[in-house]
């Protein structure tokens, strides 16, 4: 169609700069899974979770003190908040009497003010719950691939997919390598990534498909130019809304509350990773696969779109 | 004619707004909080045999469930939701429930099936029946009857010859649910149990003696509590966050595309507001996810605006007439956004069926917005644009947020 967009930067010839780096982060992400693992919350690991808001300051040592008066001194406990809330984490899975004899001891002590947040989770149900997102994620994953390859083909799928999966990995990563904790809620970031994500891909697939019909290609220069100039034709759409959804990512992680406030985190990196990787990532390794592929004649016919 | 348009225009605008002004208030108040919103506890329970023996049939697994609710009915909570899952387990939401401490003990307890004579005398109890051991039988008209199986038949005779013309109640807890008169004395360890039941009344009954057989012990899995300051708490931050980014994205859509813009805040406004109004008649339970859901949605569907305007711009910069622009801009995009939008349905439909709890809130939410985005983002933003274009009062490229000079001639 229009062939003489201006190509502000080359995504395809630069490609191996981002390969490297992508690939760079990928193995950072695996050394610290494998090394840290990840810091699961009780969800995902058996115990006991109180998120407990006490309406007025407290210190870290007049919460343990609170936990220790009870007779409970396993508590791993964090202060967020305004300084005025205890999350504390416990290995052990608490009985109802002790959850119950925690919030009277703060109750006695800040008043009736206070308001807890209680989890609870055996140990084969968090397992079970830990393999169940895996699988969740897999399949998703699965899902959206058959439907690329039947709307485009198995490269824009590839492309498309390794791209989905390598941003989901980001999230996982950073995560790791950050100690942050991981939730269910981490899931459902983790999946939002994946479905936002393919949006990007698709929108730059679809141009690369439109631009293919329309104009013909007679060496690699001249596909590699087209991928180019359809990733800068779509470059002002995935700018913008990347930004409408950081916009709200990010209201959320300011101003919402804290138990969505990782959430939001995950999300937030899974948008900027999607961006990123719809641009840098599925668009030169479309090409790479493109240009493998065997030419019968100059001309090449390309799958046709209703 | 071409008034007409604008008019047509700004009457939808008009009524639209009056009609989500009108109704807002009382949509917001309807829509039902989760527990994580409103307070309340949600406990996920494995139910086991009591005295090891045979597994956990369906039927006993749903008529625990049942016999949860009336437990929970009586102590007063509203609209609890109890659900099975899968073949062991039974997972209960209790929304604005206070006393969680009182209510966990009385739902962790067994059930407890007897029979008792006129005197209130406990004459027979669950361990007296065979394992699934009572039916449902039909008689020559039709009627059903239950059967039951005694482990002791001497005893069942005993009891049966000492109350002969008198009643045996049968209690499930402290309930009364049904009261048989002994006719005759009966031998063999088998009886029958005839009434004016209906079909669902003799089979629920057979299911309860059943259940009285072998009563399930519920073992608490996964439990979340939520106090009812921080769920307000939570409510709030949320709300106020996602109302401000969406209030920003607006401005920006705005200052981006102009024309297109309004119609996009126009759009997004009446879809948000259908949103509400499918989530309370589909009576589902608005969570925390599922409000990030829902600001998440509107980003979605921001970006459906965005790919049809960004299309709708090229095509007037290549040098088309408005009203050519906006046929190709938006039958062009239109494939995009749908592809975009189908395959993010797909993985959300995987994330219902394999999720859980709060994550299945979430899923079930984006699922919804992305359908309704669809048709107000899509076919609604299309329909008030083309009123604007067709009405001539807005020719300039500049109200759609292209230069002059970046049109080239055809």
């Amino acid at each position: 169609m229009r062939f003489d967009t201006k190509i502000r930067f080359d995504f395809v010839n630069n490609r191996k700069k981002f390969f490297i780096g992508s690939i760079a982060l990928t193995l950072v992400g695996i050394i610290s899974l494998l090394l840290m693992s990840m810091n699961f919350g009780v969800d995902f690991k058996a115990g006991t979770n109180m998120d407990i808001a006490v309406g007025k300051q407290l210190s870290q040592q007049e919460a343990n003190q609170i936990f220790e008066s009870v007779g409970i001194s396993s508590a791993t406990t964090t202060i967020g908040g305004a300084g005025d809330r205890v999350s504390a984490r416990f290995n052990d899975v608490l009985a109802q009497n002790q959850i119950t004899s925690i919030q009277n001891a703060f109750k006695e002590k800040y008043g009736d003010d206070v308001s807890t947040e209680v989890n609870v989770v055996t140990p084969d149900m968090a397992k079970e719950m830990g393999i169940n997102s895996i699988y969740a994620v897999l399949i998703a994953s699965v899902a959206m691939m058959l439907y690329v390859i039947i709307r485009f083909d198995w490269r824009s799928a590839v492309a498309a997919n390794v791209a989905i999966l390598y941003d989901a990995f980001v999230v996982i990563a950073i995560f790791s390598i950050f100690r942050l904790e991981v939730d269910l809620t981490f899931i459902a970031a983790v999946l939002t990534t994946i479905g936002y994500s393919i949006n990007d891909k698709i929108v730059i697939l679809d141009r690369i498909r439109e631009n293919l019909r329309f104009g013909q290609y007679k060496n690699n220069e001249q596909l590699a130019s087209l991928v180019n100039q359809s990733v800068w034709q779509t470059m002002a759409r995935n700018i913008y809304t990347v930004l409408a959804v950081v916009i709200i990512a990010v209201a959320l992680l300011v101003l919402g509350s804290e138990s969505i406030r990782l959430f939001s985190l995950a999300m937030l990196i899974g948008l900027i990773s999607g961006a990123y990787s719809s641009i840098c990532i599925t668009s030169p390794l479309w090409y790479v696969l493109k240009s493998k592929e065997k030419r019968k004649s100059a001309v090449k016919p390309t799958t046709s779109a209703s | 004619m071409l008034k007409k348009r604008i008019v047509a225009f700004l009457t939808i605008v008009i009524v639209l707004f009056g009609v989500v002004a009108w109704t807002s208030p009382t949509i917001v108040k309807d829509v039902k909080l989760g527990l994580d919103l409103k307070g309340g506890f949600e406990v996920l329970y494995e139910a086991e045999p009591l005295e090891g023996g045979e597994a956990v049939t369906k039927e006993s697994l749903k008529e625990t469930a049942r016999n949860l609710e009336t437990r929970i009915d009586k102590l007063g909570v509203e609209e609890p939701e109890i659900t099975t899952e899968g073949s062991n387990r039974i997972r209960v939401k209790l929304a604005g429930a206070e006393n969680e401490e009182e209510i966990k003990e009385k739902l962790g307890k067994p059930v407890n099936l007897t029979f008792r004579g006129p005197d209130g005398k406990i004459e027979l109890d669950g361990s007296d029946f065979k394992q699934n051991g009572a039916g449902v039988g039909y008689d020559n008209l039709g009627n059903p009857f239950v059967t039951i199986e005694l482990n002791n038949a001497k005893k069942f005779e005993e009891i049966t010859t000492r109350l002969i013309g008198q009643s045996l109640s049968i209690y499930l807890d402290e309930d009364l649910l049904s009261s048989p008169g002994v006719n005759y004395a009966i031998p063999g360890g088998s009886a029958q149990i005839t009434g004016d039941y209906t079909v669902e009344e003799a089979k629920s009954l057979r299911d309860t003696i059943n259940l009285g057989a072998l009563p399930l012990k519920l073992n608490e899995k996964y439990t979340q509590s939520v106090g009812a300051k921080l769920g307000m708490d939570s409510l709030e931050r949320t709300i106020t966050a996602g109302a401000i980014g969406t209030v920003i994205i607006l401005i920006a859509l705005i200052a981006l595309f102009r024309i297109p813009g309004v119609v996009a805040s126009i759009t997004l406004i009446t879809y948000t507001w259908l949103l509400l109004v499918v989530f309370n008649l589909m009576n589902a339970t608005l969570t925390l996810p599922g409000i990030a859901a829902f600001a998440l949605g509107i980003g979605m569907a921001v970006d459906a605006n965005i790919i049809m305007y960004e299309r709708i711009k090229e095509e007037i910069r290549s040098g088309k007439s408005l009203m050519s622009s906006l046929k190709a801009g938006s039958k062009n995009s239109m494939r995009t956004i749908m592809d975009a939008n189908i395959t993010s349905i797909l993985s959300m439909i995987v994330l219902y069926y394999i999720g859980q709890g709060a994550v299945r809130g979430f899923a079930l939410m984006m699922i919804f917005s992305i359908l309704l985005s669809i048709v107000t983002n899509i076919f609604f933003s299309r329909f008030l644009i083309m009123l604007i274009i067709k009405s001539n009062m807005f020719t300039k490229p500049s109200y759609y947020g292209v230069k002059e000079d970046e049109i080239r001639a055809l």
